[in-house]
């Protein structure tokens, strides 16, 4: 068995906005080295909370109340601030949401990829710069030169995202959170970045875990999944075995209310009221 | 037979991110704004060259004359003269160095310092934010005009003293609205990017959040120097800015208020200067802010 590179245990979380509702009920998910891990789940259903609580910006009104996050053997919950932003960067790294935002707007794509090189890989301003260049060559994006004088109003959605797949990939993390890295992008360009993220992905070795609400990219992408509802893990394992045997009624319904491509009168189902009231009653909330 | 097709055409040039300086003439506000202020730049710059008489030249044989082209004015006084007897149009361009060296100086001290107390109480929030945030509440409670007279009145009068006033009112103008900012841009998602890259706190203000904050920092710069401009002829108009004997635009107004039955252009003339001035710096700023901003650009 290979060590995993990434061990959630326990992880309970409650929001004090509202009312101390527990966003996370005792939470356990683990990550392979160099394996994907697709995080799915209903909006609020704590995918993200999962993720920011691994990269430690987790919103000032949603309270830890225990368990562990265990990176190479290390609590990360118990960390020090100072330990926490040296690994952050340089050995686990994001790739966000809203390529739109996720960028600076007021500074150029090649200064910003040779920050982080510069910082946590102790380059040069020079050995940055051409680094970064070979970079933005990685992940496909034709004229780099171009691109490197940019700023990022310049640039498509899809090129800004793969500019921050870059930099995301550019201090060689072991571990990548990619967070719904696709929502914001046409369905077209969603596939060429799937794809550059696998890509990029295997030839590094590097562990994703990777955020969605979407079965179809988990099918496409990931090869465990674990699937949330409320805070609380409803089902995981390899992906053909959740996708093809799901053993919970919710996923089957899930499944179920997914388009088919092949059977367009079948699919779209909504998932039935009395699913919930049964997922609900399990979970213990009225 | 199919002929092998080539295509001929342009040669794809590289497209070149358009250059700022063409963006900037591009905006008609910068380029009225900016030339005056330029103009006014050089005036102040080569006033003894540029004025016609001395300014400070009384002759009592030449009182009140009117502007050239109304009738017994005299050739050589083109704004005419003053009941002394002195240029008006030398008095207005000699009254622009004072105008210009408060407005700048002013401004940018003011710009420096209520920046960054604006980025330290916007980016690191708790203690730091409450202390900042009810100095600039306390400091904002007092009508600025009254005690701009009151610290001028304590400082003594003299262009130190005035620019130290304008200082000392108006950096909140620039601590409020850099902090609100700051607040703003440190809930988008390129902080969250920054932080999770693992960067020093500092590191992010500066390097990510400060290039954001420019163009309405640039912005601000050049409306305060308007009201810069303002403050100093409202002192200089109750006599506490320089001694009366360097010429002032608020001087010329406070003197020209009391002839105004019958040599109205004592008044006229350096109202429409004052105008245009702050008119022109408003102007230079709201189209700075656009020009330079990188988001309103395209």
């Amino acid at each position: 068995m290979t060590e995993n590179l990434l061990t959630v245990t326990g992880l309970s979380a409650v929001s004090d906005r509202e009312g101390g509702m527990p966003v996370l009920r005792d939470v356990g998910l683990t990550l392979k080295n160099g394996g994907v891990r697709g995080l799915v789940g209903e909006s609020g259903a704590g995918k993200s909370t999962i993720a920011k609580a691994i990269l430690g910006i987790l919103p000032r009104t949603v309270r830890i109340t225990g368990g562990w996050i265990n990176f190479k053997g290390r609590d990360l919950l118990s960390m020090k601030p100072q330990e926490l932003r040296s690994i952050m960067g340089s050995e686990i790294a994001l790739i966000p949401q809203d390529p739109q935002t996720a960028l600076n707007p007021a500074r150029r794509i090649g200064a910003q990829l040779a920050d982080g090189l510069k910082l946590k890989r102790d380059m040069s301003a020079r050995t940055a710069e051409a680094h970064a260049l070979q970079l933005l060559a990685d992940v496909q994006i034709r004229d780099p030169d171009r691109v490197m004088k940019s700023f990022p109003h310049q640039l498509s959605g899809g090129m800004r995202q793969r500019v921050l797949i870059a930099a995301a990939f550019a201090v060689e993390p072991e571990l990548v959170i990619a967070d719904e890295p696709t929502t914001a992008l046409d369905v077209t360009v969603q596939k060429e970045i799937l794809r550059l993220i696998r890509h990029m992905q295997s030839a590094r070795g590097t562990g994703v875990l990777f955020v969605t609400h979407d079965l179809g990219i988990v099918a496409q992408i990931c090869d465990s999944v674990t699937l949330l509802y409320a805070g609380k893990v409803i089902e995981e394992g390899p992906v053909r075995n959740v996708l093809e045997n799901p053993n919970h009624a919710y996923t089957k319904a899930l499944i179920a209310a997914g388009p088919r491509y092949d059977r367009p009168d079948a699919g779209l189902e909504p998932v039935p009221e009395a699913v919930f009231r049964e997922l609900r009653q399990e979970i213990g909330i009225s | 037979m199919a002929e092998p097709i080539t295509i001929t055409g342009p040669a794809a040039k590289p497209r070149r991110t358009p250059s700022r300086l063409r963006n900037l003439f591009a905006e008609r506000q910068v380029l009225f704004g900016g030339s005056f202020i330029l103009l006014l730049v050089v005036i102040a710059i080569f006033a003894p060259f540029i004025a016609p008489k001395d300014p400070l030249e009384q002759d009592l044989m030449l009182g009140s004359l009117p502007p050239a082209w109304l009738d017994g004015a005299e050739p050589g006084y083109y704004l005419g003269t003053d009941d002394l007897g002195r240029d008006v149009l030398s008095r207005l361009i000699y009254g622009s160095r004072i105008a210009l060296l408060v407005a700048i100086v002013s401004a940018s001290l003011a710009a420096l310092i209520g920046t960054i107390l604006g980025l330290l109480a916007g980016w690191y929030g708790g203690w730091a934010d409450r202390i900042i945030s009810r100095i600039v509440d306390i400091w904002m409670a007092f009508p600025p005009v009254l005690l701009s007279i009151l610290l001028v009145a304590v400082f003594g009068s003299g262009v130190h003293s005035v620019i130290a006033a304008i200082v000392i009112i108006d950096w909140t103008r620039f601590c409020r609205v850099v902090r609100a900012e700051t607040l703003a841009q440190s809930q988008l998602d390129y902080v969250t990017a920054a932080r999770t890259a693992g960067f020093p706190r500092m590191k992010i203000l500066t390097r990510e959040i400060f290039p954001n904050i420019v163009p309405i920092l640039i912005a601000l710069v050049s409306l305060e120097m308007g009201i810069a401009v303002v403050v100093e002829a409202i002192l200089s108009f109750v006599g506490l800015s320089v001694s009366s004997d360097t010429p002032t635009w608020g001087g010329m107004i406070a003197q020209g208020r009391q002839l105004i039955h019958h040599a109205w252009w004592l008044l006229v003339a350096p109202l429409a200067v004052l105008f245009t001035t702050v008119l022109a710096f408003n102007q230079l700023g709201s189209g700075l802010r656009r020009a330079l901003d990188p988001v309103l650009r395209r």
